[in-house]
């Protein structure tokens, strides 16, 4: 017997009086700590507990950066296959899952817009799309936004977030690291500012053309930015390799950063640096 | 057992035939075929090694020199192999580090000053993944050749030999001319690599192969190289005389080609090149209204 008897044996979990919780919370990869959503969201998702960079996409990391009014172009370009790849699923349809996912075409967004009263052009890269990988829509898209900096002779910013080249595009990705480095050649022959933002992952083909050769290049802390891949380097060397190996504070050591900036302060360094680029000399 | 016997396939038909890109992988990856330097050994005359890239090292893996090419001073870029085990082994089996890029950059800027043209000859599986070429900035040494290739003031004329292996061949292939020999193979990744991370298994590697198309005549076929040169019957080691004297005359058609255009209309004709090349893209809206965020 006892003391005290549930009347009715039923929990009722109405949907109107449950809190749902699911997604509102995360679980910083940095500190391990649980952290509330909106607040990691209204911090640009960087964690306020550690300060570790979480991957955005390329539409917030715009957002971030450009004053409102600005203009997203050359979205409509779609891959069209040309090796007709298939592994274990057709290229077609990770295509089509990945744009369905994040509702872009490509790993690649473009935008014009002022960085304080500074006009920019910038060409974000999208991880979530593919692994951000560079195909020949990606290596077109940041090619149009290199002439369209040639045109207007305004500072190009590109961010990178991606694998690399895209292997389901074979040797026409590989081009891509050609086509773009060849713009970036002209753009600075003509003296326009070019400023590189590394973000975590900045990696392979990416980090073997545009990504090193900014005026600038500059990138969030603890990114993972190198060429071969931390795996394919293990396997190479039958090795361990060191805690923070490739991460930005390494490249900073190393000297091929200018400077690791947090999220929070990016569009205040680049509108100072972009200030001294192009003001007028006295 | 009468079953057993029935359950199993008879003969071979059971084993896919090897795909013609894994013929051709083999062939490109033959010890036995001429490399780099055999080739400048054969075509030049003259060849004076420079060495070092004034920053860490010298790379065994990267050779510079200059030469002459029918009497003609020239500077000549190859990677190195090795044939020995020994050989191989200090040449990292032709993976360059930074210092080779840097040292053959260093060749290009020397040519560049003296107005020669530059003949480079890759036969590469990929640029080395170590420590230390992370360490001395691998993706920053290939960066700035593509950059530079893009706009040195003389003509520049490259030769895939062998293996044409992503970026660390590209590094040292943005040129006027990309030729590509007839069993080399020139990719975005090995098929070793493509098949551990699309199949999760290294031994799909034949299908990998096809699935790339990276043999010559489907990388022409993709306009991402300008011509394709026969090899002797079965490949360039069954007669090497007969390789070096069609690459021979093809670099001395392409060169006497280039050296009709004026300096403005090389470098345009270059930046356009890669500029148009390999658009696979469409701008058309996907039969589906798929999703399009156009502003």
């Amino acid at each position: 017997m006892s003391w005290f008897k549930r009347e009715d044996n039923e929990i009722v979990n109405d949907a109107e009086r449950t809190v749902r919780t699911e997604g509102l919370w995360v679980r910083c990869p940095g500190c391990r700590q649980v952290i509330f959503k909106a607040d990691l969201e209204s911090n640009l998702y960087v964690c306020s507990k550690c300060g570790h960079h979480f991957r955005i996409g390329a539409r917030e990391r715009i957002e971030s950066l450009l004053e409102p009014g600005y203009e997203l172009v050359d979205l409509d370009l779609r891959s069209t296959d040309p090796l007709e790849f298939t592994d274990l699923k057709l290229y077609k349809s990770r295509l089509a899952a990945a744009q369905k996912k994040t509702g872009l075409n490509d790993a690649i967004v473009n935008a014009i817009g002022s960085l304080g009263e500074q006009p920019v052009i910038i060409s974000a890269m999208e991880y979530s799309f593919i692994g951000g990988s560079m195909g020949s829509v990606v290596g077109e898209t940041i090619a149009r936004a290199i002439d369209r900096s040639l045109e207007t002779r305004h500072p190009l910013i590109i961010i990178s977030a991606s694998g690399g080249a895209r292997m389901m595009e074979g040797i026409a990705s590989l081009m891509q690291l050609a086509k773009i480095s060849a713009g970036l050649a002209r753009l600075e022959d003509a003296k326009v500012p070019y400023i590189s933002v590394m973000t975590d992952p900045t990696t392979g083909g990416v980090t073997a053309s545009f990504a090193m050769l900014g005026d600038l290049n500059i990138a969030e802390p603890g990114a993972l930015i190198g060429f071969a891949g931390p795996r394919v380097i293990e396997q190479t060397i039958r090795q361990k390799l060191p805690e923070g190996f490739q991460r930005s504070e390494f490249l900073l050591e190393h000297g091929f950063l200018d400077a690791i900036v947090g999220r929070k302060e990016m569009k205040q360094y680049l509108s100072q640096a972009l200030s001294w680029m192009t003001a007028a000399s006295s | 057992m009468a079953e057993k016997e029935a359950g199993r396939p008879q003969g071979n038909t059971a084993v896919p035939p090897v795909p013609e890109a894994w013929i051709r992988t083999e062939l490109a990856r033959n010890p036995q075929r001429p490399y780099p330097m055999d080739f400048i050994e054969a075509i030049f005359t003259d060849f004076s090694e420079i060495h070092g890239d004034r920053s860490f090292g010298d790379d065994q893996a990267m050779s510079a020199g200059m030469a002459r090419f029918h009497g003609e001073p020239v500077m000549v870029i190859g990677n190195l192999k090795g044939r020995t085990l020994k050989e191989r082994v200090a040449r990292k089996f032709g993976s360059p580090d930074p210092e080779g890029y840097r040292k053959a950059l260093r060749a290009m800027k020397i040519a560049e000053k003296f107005s020669r043209p530059i003949f480079t000859f890759i036969d590469l599986a990929g640029a080395y993944p170590g420590i230390g070429a992370e360490e001395r900035g691998q993706g920053e040494a290939i960066a700035r050749n593509l950059l530079e290739m893009a706009r040195l003031r003389v003509p520049t004329i490259a030769t895939i030999t062998g293996e044409g292996g992503s970026g660390g061949a590209l590094a040292l292939a943005v040129a006027d001319r990309v030729l590509m020999l007839e069993n080399s193979i020139y990719s975005v990744i090995s098929p070793e690599g493509c098949a551990s991370i699309m199949w999760k298994d290294a031994s799909r590697k034949q299908q990998a192969a096809e699935a790339l198309k990276y043999t010559a005549g489907d990388v022409q076929a993709l306009g991402c190289v300008d011509e394709v040169l026969a090899e002797p019957e079965g490949g360039s080691q069954n007669d090497p005389a007969a390789a070096f004297a069609t690459v021979e005359e093809r670099l001395r058609f392409h060169l006497t080609t280039l050296r009709t255009l004026s300096l403005d209309q090389l470098l345009e004709e270059r930046y356009r090149k890669f500029r148009n090349i390999a658009q696979f893209y469409t701008s058309e809206a996907a039969v589906p209204a798929a999703a399009s965020t156009g502003v």
